[in-house]
């Protein structure tokens, strides 16, 4: 799989924080009742990680699940992982109304770093971006300037960002632009 | 003449001289200037001219509702027009022009439109650019648009970033006066989120100027005290120079900071537009100054007596060494006192009031200044500067009385409480006739989601205007907003505050009260605008009763300013000329922005490669940097065609064509939309969307599906996949993905959600390259790894498997009747197959194609394109889909609607094929086939439009397919096309299908 | 800019973020509908000055459709509730009657 490209191609930007083009990732989407037992049995046979609650983000050794909506998981697993993986979730649910998909190259992913990711982000998601409106593990589906994006905190200085593949470089151009140095509003005195 | 004093100007340091310069004039003025107090120390009183009338105007106030002061600020990229000196920050280096003026400022031109105010009455326009209509183009539009407009249209693109700010907090005070900061200091200590703004550089409001002693102490002093105290709550932040600029639905407020403005040099972003959502929004925005409308009141020189007081007291500037007060309260004796403690003076303050006996007037007689009460101004004498004012009395009409010389006079007609923000978002106003103000009406303030007001005006801005009760007000507005959300507040724990009482203010609204036509002509309200007492008055006499009709047919707050000084002067004339109280005329409706905001600050970061997010495909480099010539889909680009060098673009199209039906192409058709459908239920809910039948589709297997809406109309089509019993793959269009995706979801979860059906949208999890013509199955053959034959894999068949070492579905379906194959592979080795296919490609001449080789080829076949073919009014049946629609189900989208009476009618536009008489002659798209004589009215009679029309190359000659009314009847027959110019081209109706009629070219 | 609270996600959403779907509670006039009904299917849509009950799709976070019954003259919001009803849920219908008294009722006295 050495020919395969992620979109930005691993760019990086050092700014009021860092912005990585965080390369390719697994993900398959799941649909399907969530609160069946053989499903999550399913996710955690294949991930060894159960379900997260509503909007959470559940990390474990080989990757993690998201809440997406209410019939919709996110499993995010090694890239080279993801075909395997849907082949595994098919054979436990074989019979079962659901849907697995390897969505791997849909997606680019961004990581931001550095004190002041939630300002950067503040500056294109309609969303409360104070750790009382976004907690640590907790993914937000939104806008981001103007494209559809996800993301989460894994703590205060670590944001990963999921968006399509078509804006990737779009939206690694609007990250860098909004992570340029000086630029971040300071909300304290 | 207006000068800098040796003392005063708590805001400047003197230490730090500024150069700057205004219409090329070298001057000075000191950090801690506005451009308007630089500019009032160099004497320079004269800044503009009125927008109708070309007068002479001065700067009136020291805020934002200044309406004469409007400057052109900086040069090149950096230029702006019509910029508030009185809100601009004085830097080093700063470039001012004045506006609407010509040849120059001190010698207009235009000026002679004073001359005929007699002739620019109120509706001069409406009434006067009427008749005869050829004038229009070749007089009055040439004359209206040289005169129009304020300022000059920057030349040059906008050399500074903007930004956005998201903001969630539970109180925004808006407003950092003494009413701001002690809300503020309530609201922090309830624990809840709070941010304070306020639009200038320094907080405290006018308390400092206007002498407040709180808790014992300066007013200046108390708010340094009071700003520690916020900077040392976590949950309080504090933004000055950022202005509250509108509130909206659900507490959504828009918050505008200027960064930079006040010192070009630092870095970053110029503006901030921060869109924060508040749980409630005190206003404490403070008051405006009223005008009084005597006789000259435009003329440089007469100011409000408010501002001068800020002049002073803030800048070191005095207006004049005479500055006559005229008033009709006590609040305006601060400013003669200020003055005359400063050692200015002070000729007269002419008080409209019988008598003044309150202890601002007793000191100022006790100062040893002329008061006369129970009198007005007259008239205003001065052309560029005042130079004199009569006297006469209140009650009268005009009778001079003395003529006192002077050369600045400082008018107060009393105090506006800032409505603005309260009113945003539809909280409604009552008439306080004691203080002759609209406030607030806390019965009706903007409801939020949970039907609670979510808007609390606080201190002055609620009509509170001496200080103690401003602070009382505050804290209370605090405490209500802090417990309406759940937390604790003691409003008891507040500032004390004294200022010198004041006795009751007697509403003015003419001056003299008598005022003839005489005066009236020349006492302004609107000064920006030019609207006079008169205009009003004439407009009343007139039938318009509304003050929203008059505010337009005489333009009365219309100017950049929105009527801050002449909104209630404006409607109290309105209200007197139709005998009428205030409160029944009432206001006209305050929309946001509050002051003008920049475009580049509601663009923000959209602009350049961020303007519009570009989709690309993962093919896009490569066909970038192989000369690709790139056309907009939807948000992708696609490659119209891919020249070489020297190669016109219509040379690369026939090159594509003629390669692709000879040889064999490559397409990148990745962009298509790729829709994944499970369920036990997916066929059944695919019959429903398709007109024809997709549940009999068998796996393996390929079906072109059509879907229309409930309409009956043409929404989309694509080839439909069956991947296993329960799943399919539908492509849609490129521009369809997200739309068609949204549609299944939409009937799924609102209509069917009981039907067992999953769909996920994997358009971009794959790159799509078309491999198509002649020689197609050679170069997958070579590529290897699946065996593409005839026989296993035949036309509309698939396989899933490995090509080139890299796993793929390859489908046979074509969309140019060649031999085709489409390769899906993941996204990520979208360019690596590609490479790969080109290497392999070569032995047969295979090169890439672009979207204009796809379109024709496509149209040779008589394929529809989704809109081209289809306009949002077509049905299938228009299309001859009726083979695509199933006769067998009992109902689909658009099934019911395709039955209307309408949708039957045989002489609805139908799809045909047209043949040019001169076969090199190619139709314009979207030409009119007319036909019989002209309609009554002169036009054609349209019988139909060309919906694609090309020049084949592959046949030689045009083809063009066009949607005529009973096209299908009239094969054979010759249509008329008029183009530009009297050109008529006609050509011949014919089958759509122009090429390979049986399919033999892609069954091989 | 309105803000409404997804009932799936839990998190009140901008305006933005949503899709706005027209009049909620619609039924369905398909294949052998006679004429009127088709019409009041197709066509005829509610636009009362006050209470009034509406779709909108999290399109931007969930992808969820939900309905809201809200007020169009003071834009106060009742409440979110899954699209898969036929009929507003009684909570809300009671949060209704309490904060608007002479509310005719879910279907009553607001055709057009």
């Amino acid at each position: 799989m050495s020919d395969a490209v992620s979109v930005c191609n691993g760019a990086s930007f050092s700014g009021a924080v860092q912005v990585l083009d965080a390369g390719l990732c697994g993900m398959i989407t799941l649909r399907g009742d969530l609160a069946d037992e053989k499903l999550s049995a399913a996710v955690k046979a294949a991930t060894g990680m159960g379900l997260p609650k509503p909007r959470r983000i559940k990390k474990g050794k080989r990757g993690a699940v998201a809440w997406m909506s209410p019939d919709e998981l996110l499993i995010f697993v090694d890239y080279d992982l993801a075909d395997s993986t849907v082949t595994k979730i098919e054979r436990a649910l074989q019979g079962q109304y659901f849907l697995a998909v390897n969505v791997s190259d849909a997606r680019a992913t961004f990581a931001l770093q550095g004190t002041g990711v939630r300002e950067v982000i503040a500056k294109g998601a309609p969303v409360d971006m104070s750790p009382q409106g976004l907690p640590v593990g907790e993914i937000r589906r939104t806008r981001l300037g103007q494209v559809a994006a996800a993301f989460w905190l894994s703590d205060e200085e670590h944001l990963t960002l999921v968006c399509f593949r078509s804006v990737g470089s779009f939206v690694y151009d609007w990250l860098c632009n909004a992570a340029t140095e000086g630029t971040l509003p300071r909300l304290t005195g | 003449m207006s000068a800098r004093l040796a003392r005063h100007g708590r805001l400047i340091d003197r230490r730090k001289p500024l150069q700057f310069t205004f219409n090329g004039r070298h001057l000075h003025g000191y950090q801690g200037d506005t451009l308007a107090s630089a500019l009032l120390a160099n004497g320079q009183t004269l800044v503009g001219r009125s927008f109708k009338y070309h007068r002479p105007r001065g700067i009136v106030a020291a805020g934002p509702e200044e309406p004469n002061a409007l400057v052109g600020l900086g040069k090149g990229a950096g230029f702006e027009p019509n910029q508030r000196a009185t809100t601009t920050e004085l830097f080093d280096g700063l470039i001012a022009e004045s506006q609407n003026h010509w040849p120059s400022l001190e010698f207009d031109l235009g000026a002679v439109n004073k001359a005929m105010a007699r002739f620019f009455p109120a509706g001069f326009y409406y009434k006067t650019f009427m008749f005869p209509r050829a004038a229009w183009e070749h007089l009055f539009e040439p004359i209206v648009r040289g005169a129009a407009g304020l300022g000059r249209v920057p030349q040059e693109k906008d050399k500074d970033t903007y930004e956005y700010f998201y903001h969630t907090t539970d109180i925004l005070i808006v407003g950092g006066g003494i009413a701001g900061l002690q809300a503020a200091e309530i609201a922090g200590k309830s624990g809840l989120r709070v941010l304070l703004i306020e639009q200038t550089p320094d907080w405290g409001g006018r308390a400092m100027v206007d002498g407040v002693q709180i808790n014992g102490i300066g007013a200046a002093d108390w708010v340094e005290k009071a700003l520690a105290r916020l900077r040392a709550m976590p949950n309080v932040i504090l933004r000055s120079r950022m202005m509250g600029a509108g509130v909206y639905d659900h507490g959504y407020a828009l918050g505008y900071e200027r960064l930079s403005d006040h010192d070009p040099k630092i870095p970053g972003p110029r503006h901030r537009l921060w869109r924060i959502r508040a749980r409630r929004i005190i206003t404490a925005t403070g008051a405006i100054e009223r005008p009084l409308s005597f006789a000259g009141n435009d003329i440089p020189g007469v100011m409000l007596a408010g501002a001068v007081r800020d002049y002073l007291e803030n800048y070191g500037v005095s207006p004049g060494e005479l500055t006559l007060v005229v008033t009709n309260n006590d609040n305006a004796y601060l400013s003669a006192i200020a003055l005359h403690e400063a050692g200015l003076t002070v000729p007269a303050i002419i008080d409209a009031r019988p008598e003044a006996t309150g202890a601002l007037p007793q000191k100022a007689r006790a100062l040893g200044l002329r008061v006369e009460t129970g009198c007005a101004i007259g008239t205003v004498h001065g052309g560029k500067r005042v130079t004199s004012v009569t006297l006469c009395n209140q009650a009268g009409s005009g009778a001079i009385l003395d003529e006192i010389p002077c050369d600045a006079v400082a008018m107060s007609g009393g105090w506006s409480p800032v409505v603005h923000l309260w009113s945003h978002c539809g909280g409604k106003l009552r008439w306080d006739a004691d203080q002759a103000m609209f406030r607030p009406d806390p019965a009706r303030p903007p409801r939020g989601a949970n039907g609670a007001g979510f808007v609390i005006a606080a201190g002055t801005a609620n009509g509170h205007l001496a200080a103690e009760a401003v602070m009382e007000d505050a804290a209370e507005a605090a405490a209500a907003a802090v417990r309406a959300l759940g937390a604790k507040a003691d409003p008891a724990k507040r500032a004390t505050a004294r200022s010198m009482p004041e006795m009751p203010i007697l509403p003015v609204w003419s001056m003299p009260a008598n005022a003839g036509p005489k005066l009236r002509m020349k006492t302004w309200l609107d000064f920006q605008n030019d609207v006079k007492v008169s205009d009003v008055r004439l407009a009343a006499q007139e039938g318009y009763e509304s003050v929203e009709h008059t505010k337009r047919y005489t333009t009365l707050g219309m100017a950049s300013d929105q009527g801050k000084l002449s909104n209630i002067n404006g409607l109290a004339v309105l209200a007197d000329s139709l005998s009428r109280d205030i409160p029944q005329v009432g206001t006209t409706t305050f929309r946001p922005p509050y002051h003008p905001i920049s475009f580049g600050a509601i663009a923000g970061e959209a602009r350049g490669p961020l303007f519009k997010p570009l989709r690309k495909s993962p093919i896009h480099d490569w066909l970038d940097a192989n000369g690709a010539h790139w056309e907009p889909v939807a948000d992708w680009r696609r490659p119209y065609c891919l020249r070489r060098s020297g190669e016109t673009v219509k040379e690369a199209v026939t090159r594509e064509i003629l390669n692709t039906r000879q040889n064999v192409g490559l397409l990148d058709a990745s962009t298509l939309g790729k829709i994944i459908v499970k369920g036990p239920d997916a066929g059944r809910f695919l019959d429903m969307l398709y007109t024809n039948m997709m549940s009999s589709l068998k796996v393996g297997r390929c079906r072109y599906g059509l879907m229309c809406n409930e309409n009956g109309f043409l929404i989309d089509d694509g080839v439909v996949v069956r991947l296993s019993d329960d799943t399919f793959l539908c492509h849609t269009t490129s521009g369809g993905s997200d739309r068609i995706h949204a549609w299944m979801e939409e009937w799924l979860q609102t209509e069917w959600w009981d039907w067992q059906v999953y769909t996920a949208n994997v358009t971009e999890q794959f790159a799509q390259i078309g491999i198509v013509g002649p020689k197609a199955r050679s170069v997958l053959e070579a590529l290897g790894g699946m065996d593409v034959s005839r026989e296993a894999l035949p036309f509309m068949a698939f396989q899933e498997g490995q090509i080139a070492g890299i796993r793929a579905r390859v489908y046979r379906i074509s969309f140019s009747g060649e031999l085709s194959y489409e390769i899906a592979v993941p996204a990520a080795l979208g360019q690596a197959f590609w490479n790969k296919a080109l290497a392999a490609g070569g032995d047969f001449g295979m090169q890439p194609y672009g979207t204009e080789a796809l379109h024709v080829m496509r149209a040779e076949k008589g394929f529809i394109m989704i809109g081209d073919e289809t306009d949002g009014t077509v049905i299938p049946q228009d299309l001859n889909l009726g083979w695509a629609i199933s006769r067998k189900k009992d109902d689909f989208l658009g099934k019911r609607a395709q039955q209307r009476p309408h949708m039957v009618d045989p002489n609805r536009k139908q799809l045909v094929g047209l043949l040019t008489e001169d076969p090199q002659v190619v139709l314009p798209d979207a030409a009119h086939a007319v036909e019989g004589p002209k309609r009554a009215n002169g036009m054609e009679n349209i019988i139909g439009h060309v919906t694609s029309s090309y020049y084949s190359p592959t046949l030689g000659h045009s083809i063009a397919m066009a949607l005529i009314k009973g096209g299908s009847r009239r094969m054979g027959e010759t249509l008329r096309f008029p183009v530009a110019d009297g050109v008529v081209i006609r050509a011949q109706v014919v089958d759509p299908v122009f090429l390979d009629k049986e399919g033999e070219r892609q069954n091989v | 800019m309105l803000s409404l609270h997804c009932p799936y996600c839990g998190v009140d959403v901008d305006e933005t973020d949503l899709t706005p779907g027209g009049e909620a509670h619609l039924v369905r006039s398909g294949s052998g509908s006679d004429d009127a009904d088709f019409e009041a299917y197709l066509f005829m849509r509610k636009n009362p000055r006050g209470v009034h009950f509406e779709r909108w799709r999290h399109s931007f976070g969930c992808g969820k459709w939900f309905h809201a019954a809200r007020a169009t003259d003071t834009l106060e919001v009742f409440g979110t509730y899954s699209a898969q009803t036929k009929e507003p849920p009684q909570d809300v219908q009671e949060r209704i009657r309490a904060r608007r008294p002479d509310w005719k009722g879910f279907g009553k006295g607001d055709r057009i």
